[in-house]
């Protein structure tokens, strides 16, 4: 359907605006600027996938017959480094949130276009520390970069890849502060603040928590800079330093960070949820309360990452509370995704197949979660395959899912095609199997006591590292299979119209691809989810 | 002549002005958050080693300290009168400020610099060489070192900043009251100016108050 009319000669879309390596490479516009970041982000997924690969194979067998013992740990570590930093933090907001904030808001692009290609150019920078560091031979100390191992003994290159995360934090920082700036200054006249759709809401929220919590980190990875390269006392126990220090330092940005992760994904959730279900939002002005609380109560849970560090039993106690606390926010808005569906008429695209694999992974992550912030609990299963199922469920299973859902949901928009949909939902299905028979035997092993990070194991625990890595296949042909039918789609799909969804929002309210400047009718603004007109629909319960 | 300011995204320039300013207000929430990594640590480290901190207070230098912190403030008061004769259209006298406002920068880097090679000439880098034997005294010294040079670099941008300004505005001084730069630039350096007045105390003036 194409619902638009032109008085002349369409302007032309931003894929076709310029057909240069330079027209990209220089762009300001939001929407190349995110197509930049999508390239970029897959690619490094495509690594961290490798690395996860050996990692899985190898522990196929109790023994440690593939690779040794160095190499394993390099590569958990650059899984973890490269999928939270250069993958997953970016992953939403730098692409989907880029390209649809200032569609959504009405506005022809972020505040500051040329900031916005800056943080692309960053975050090459920091890929690029962090591809000198797998030449240099890799790094092995886990993604978290724990003193006094990262500063003292490790001779692996923790110097590149600690620059690595360091300079991609920046960018991080940049993209929060445009994304702030733009919700501020350039919604459309109109657009009040409670008529924001829940992923501009979400996308703020974001923002907020990348401000705040980025800064931490970037200190504290200079703090190991010092330490490890000019030998200054700072974590070092033998002269005075606190290494706790450090894993205090550390989690007040990493706990947050799972927030950069997580809050996008609910945003992404709750347009489709709303869509495919063709009813207004359930408690939107809760929705966007919780949002807002998850961000600001996530920066006072760091704590329930060090249970058994040695950090005071009081604060412990203080950090199990707060951490039952987000909980709340987080159900609240996991029941209104539930009342949305309630009586709506809904239709299982592969967008909504992405957001119910959402909905039931963030709950099944999110109730894990709550075991570990009872402290007895965490005290049995710390550093074990619980919590490693447990942080997947989310960050893999919740936003992953949701990144997909994203995908496919803005894909017409985005490319102006449509993908196939049967493929699209055979890949989602397949997605959603193999996630759970990757990770859902880790939540069983981590109880029964298998411990992270060991390449050699007891063999009675094979059979679920069997099943995981089964289930790990099975998840790498799901992620595989929308790069072969999305770029056929590019090529060869069929033209999608500006709105093939019969989506509200005002992304749809423009052509498929968009124009330059966004807009070539100023948008009509609505009531935000607004699927059933009050004086349309008069139905009646039966 | 406003015209020539407004960029992309704006339809006013009263609005772009106002997201500059608004967009630099967030960053500076940001390094303030930086910021505040290390002044955590120095805290929780003092609370562990008063002695160290105190003894290690009393070796740096409060000479060159103090006439830093003057000429830091003074660069502020400079920026900011420059700002308001923007705003009035006294071009030429906002242009001089922001050359005197540079040269005040230059020269608290360059004291810093000779500072710095006074405390390297009395070994008080951590390491062997160390002369204060007190737990903690140190460490002190690692935050005085990493607060400083971090202090420094962010001096550095801030300098390149007003480079920036008087290099583009030397022609026309008009510029410095029509875009949003000049706002933005001061606000940057009263941040920088802001952060040093909470290093001092902490690096300078710990533990002299006891003679």
């Amino acid at each position: 359907m194409s619902d638009i009319t032109y008085q002349s000669q369409p302007p032309l879309d931003y894929l076709h605006d310029g057909s240069t390596l330079r027209s990209w490479l220089f762009t300001t516009d939001h929407k190349r600027i995110a197509v930049l970041f999508a390239l970029s982000i897959t690619f490094f997924f495509f690594i961290g996938a490798v690395a996860i690969s050996v990692v899985r194979l190898e522990l196929l067998t109790p023994a440690g017959d593939l690779v040794s013992d160095d190499t394993y740990n390099k590569m958990f570590t650059i899984h973890g480094i490269v999928m939270v930093w250069f993958f997953l933090i970016p992953s939403i907001p730098a692409t989907f949130g880029n390209f649809l904030l200032p569609l959504m808001i009405g506005a022809k692009d972020l505040a500051f276009p040329r900031m916005n290609l800056l943080s692309w150019y960053l975050y090459i920078g920091g890929a690029a520390f962090t591809l000198l560091t797998l030449i240099l031979g890799g790094v092995d100390t886990g993604w978290t970069f724990y003193t006094p191992y990262s500063t003292m003994f490790s001779n692996t290159s923790v110097l590149t890849a600690a620059m690595g995360v360091f300079v991609v934090g920046f960018s991080s920082v940049l993209t929060g502060v445009n994304f702030i700036a733009t919700t501020h200054m350039l919604r459309a006249p109109g657009m009040t603040w409670f008529r924001l759709p829940l992923f501009v809401w979400a996308m703020y929220a974001t923002s907020m928590v990348m401000v705040l919590a980025t800064p931490v980190l970037a200190m504290t990875l200079l703090l190991i800079v010092a330490e490890r390269w000019f030998d200054l006392p700072i974590f070092d126990a033998s002269r005075g330093g606190d290494p706790l220090l450090f894993q205090h330092l550390f989690w007040f940005y990493s706990h947050p960070a799972v927030y950069i992760m997580i809050l996008p994904a609910m945003g992404v959730a709750s347009e489709i949820i709303a869509c495919f279900a063709r009813r207004r939002l359930f408690g939107y002005s809760f929705m966007v309360y919780c949002l807002v609380a998850i961000a600001v109560i996530g920066f006072f849970v760091w704590g329930h990452h060090m249970f058994v560090s040695g950090q005071s039993p009081y604060a412990n106690v203080v950090f199990s509370f707060l951490s039952f606390m987000v909980a709340v926010p987080s159900a609240i808005k996991v029941f209104n995704w539930t009342a949305t569906l309630y009586r709506g008429s809904i239709t299982f695209d592969a967008p909504m197949l992405y957001a119910f694999g959402f909905m039931g992974l963030f709950t099944i992550g999110g109730l894990t979660g709550l075991f570990l912030a009872t402290v007895p609990i965490d005290i049995h299963v710390t550093d074990t395959y619980f919590v490693v199922a447990h942080f997947h469920y989310i960050m893999v299973g919740a936003s992953v899912t949701a990144f997909f859902g994203a995908l496919h949901f803005w894909w017409p928009k985005i490319t102006g095609k449509l993908y196939p949909e049967l493929w699209a939902r055979a890949a989602a299905i397949i997605m959603f199997i193999g996630f759970n028979l990757t990770f859902f035997p880790q939540f069983v092993m981590g109880y029964l006591g298998m411990p992270r990070r060991y390449h050699i194991y007891p063999p009675e625990f094979q059979i679920y590292h069997v099943l995981s890595t089964s289930g790990a296949a099975v998840l790498g042909v799901a992620y595989f299979m929308p790069l072969f039918y999305l770029i056929w789609s590019f090529r060869h799909g069929a033209r999608a119209g500006a709105n093939p969804w019969h989506a509200k929002g005002l992304e749809w309210q423009t052509p498929s691809p968009p124009p330059h400047e966004n807009f070539i009718i100023p948008p009509v603004i609505e009531q935000p989810y607004d699927y059933h007109p009050k004086d349309i629909v008069t139905m009646k319960a039966p | 002549m406003s015209d020539a300011f407004l960029r992309k995204p704006f339809e006013s320039l009263e609005r772009q002005h106002m997201a500059v300013s608004f967009g630099m207000w967030v960053f500076l929430v940001s390094e303030i958050l930086l910021f505040a990594g290390l002044f955590a640590g120095y805290s929780i480290y003092r609370g562990l080693y008063p002695h160290g901190f105190l003894a290690a207070g009393r070796e740096t230098d409060i000479v060159y300290g103090t006439v830093n912190t003057a000429i830091l403030m003074t660069s502020s008061l400079t920026i900011a009168v420059a700002g308001r004769a923007a705003r009035a259209d006294f071009g030429r006298m906002a242009w001089r400020l922001l050359v005197v406002t540079f040269v005040l920068g230059l020269s608290f880097l360059i004291l810093k610099g000779f500072e710095y090679r006074e405390d390297i000439g009395k070994h008080l880098l951590p390491g062997p060489d160390f002369p204060l034997a007190q737990p903690g005294a140190q460490i002190f010294f690692s935050y005085y070192w990493i607060m400083t040079g971090v202090h420094a670099v962010h001096v550095t941008c801030g300098l390149i900043a007003l480079l920036r300004l008087i290099a583009i505005s030397r022609k026309n001084f008009a510029w410095l009251s029509g875009s949003a730069s000049e706002d933005a630039t001061a606000l940057y350096w009263h941040l920088v100016d802001i952060i040093w007045i909470v290093l001092y105390p902490l690096l300078y003036l710990v533990g002299r108050s006891h003679g």
